[in-house]
């Protein structure tokens, strides 16, 4: 990717994460994060993460942000207008996330694993195609590997299916279990005896 | 060039912004927006060190299946919360952060 569009994303990731964060209309902030994780799909597409980036958005700039709109607009939330700042937990947010980026940024300054570039590391597709173990009996991986080209949500499925079966159940469970308590929490209560 | 550095610069200032978010804010519902936002944030530090970490040639395929395990987590976390919130409307009539003291001794 030209470092022109990585930066171009990244500024669409942070600019609308900003506007999230001052925003004082909920439906302002939902929009702008929906906008927010566009960008974060792209920087997710320029790591060569092509499935992580369609779920990305459709899980969270499709459905997760639909529900937000959704109960916004059905509790009717006015604007926070004329109500006072919260003074200190604002100087306080503002301070310790200053605090934790230059953090982050002298830890990564200093690590040099943080300086690999996708130059360094080029993937090498055809090559693979043989050493990939158990995935290579299946023809649809290693043809795609082949032909050149990265056959993502195939490795990453194989990947899920092959090594991460049970933790995938315990996950259908969680959904589950969360389904239900959705159900449990928003039944309206009898009124009290 | 863009190296792995740059990836995980904007994956902590995406984070750090989402901590403002949730310290500052007091709306409820732009706190759980926040939340997601961190959530993401990690998201992208995973992804970054799976492109740049290669096994046989290809990105290392365990951090993408944990970023699938944690955006699902995040839905049904979501899904939770937000019920949370509108059964605490219907009690308070109010999704400020503030008006839930109810713990308080």
């Amino acid at each position: 990717m030209p470092p022109l569009l990585f930066y171009l994303f990244a500024l669409i990731t942070l600019g609308f994460g900003f506007l999230v964060v001052t925003g004082r209309n909920p439906v302002t902030c939902a929009l702008a994060l929906a906008a927010s994780f566009v960008g974060l799909a792209a920087l997710f597409l320029s790591l060569d993460a092509y499935f992580i980036g369609v779920i990305q958005i459709l899980v969270y700039a499709g459905a997760v942000m639909v529900l937000f709109l959704f109960i916004i607009m059905l509790l009717d939330i006015k604007t926070e207008e004329g109500k006072k700042l919260n003074l200190p937990a604002i100087v306080s947010g503002v301070l310790l996330a200053v605090l934790l980026t230059l953090q982050i940024a002298a830890v990564v300054g200093s690590t040099e694993l943080a300086r690999k570039t996708s130059q360094d590391t080029p993937l090498a597709l055809t090559e693979a195609a043989t050493k990939i173990g158990k995935a290579a009996a299946l023809p649809t991986i290693t043809n795609d590997l082949k032909a050149g080209t990265l056959p993502d949500a195939k490795l990453i499925g194989f990947t899920l299916f092959d090594q991460y079966g049970f933790h995938l159940q315990v996950i259908g469970l969680l959904l589950l279990v969360g389904t239900i308590g959705v159900v449990v929490l928003s039944k309206r209560e009898r009124s009290a005896p | 060039m863009i190296t792995l550095g740059h990836y995980l610069v904007v994956s902590g200032m995406l984070f750090s912004l989402g901590l403002a978010g949730v310290i500052a804010r007091r709306n409820i519902i732009i706190v759980y927006m926040c939340l997601e936002m961190m959530l993401s944030a990690a998201n992208l530090a995973l992804v970054g060190f799976s492109r740049f970490h290669l096994v046989n040639g290809l990105p290392d395929y365990t951090a993408q299946s944990l970023v699938f395990f944690t955006i699902t987590v995040a839905a049904a976390e979501v899904a939770v919360g937000l019920a949370i919130i509108v059964a605490l409307f219907r009690s308070k009539q109010s999704v400020d952060v503030e008006s839930v003291t109810k713990l308080q001794g």
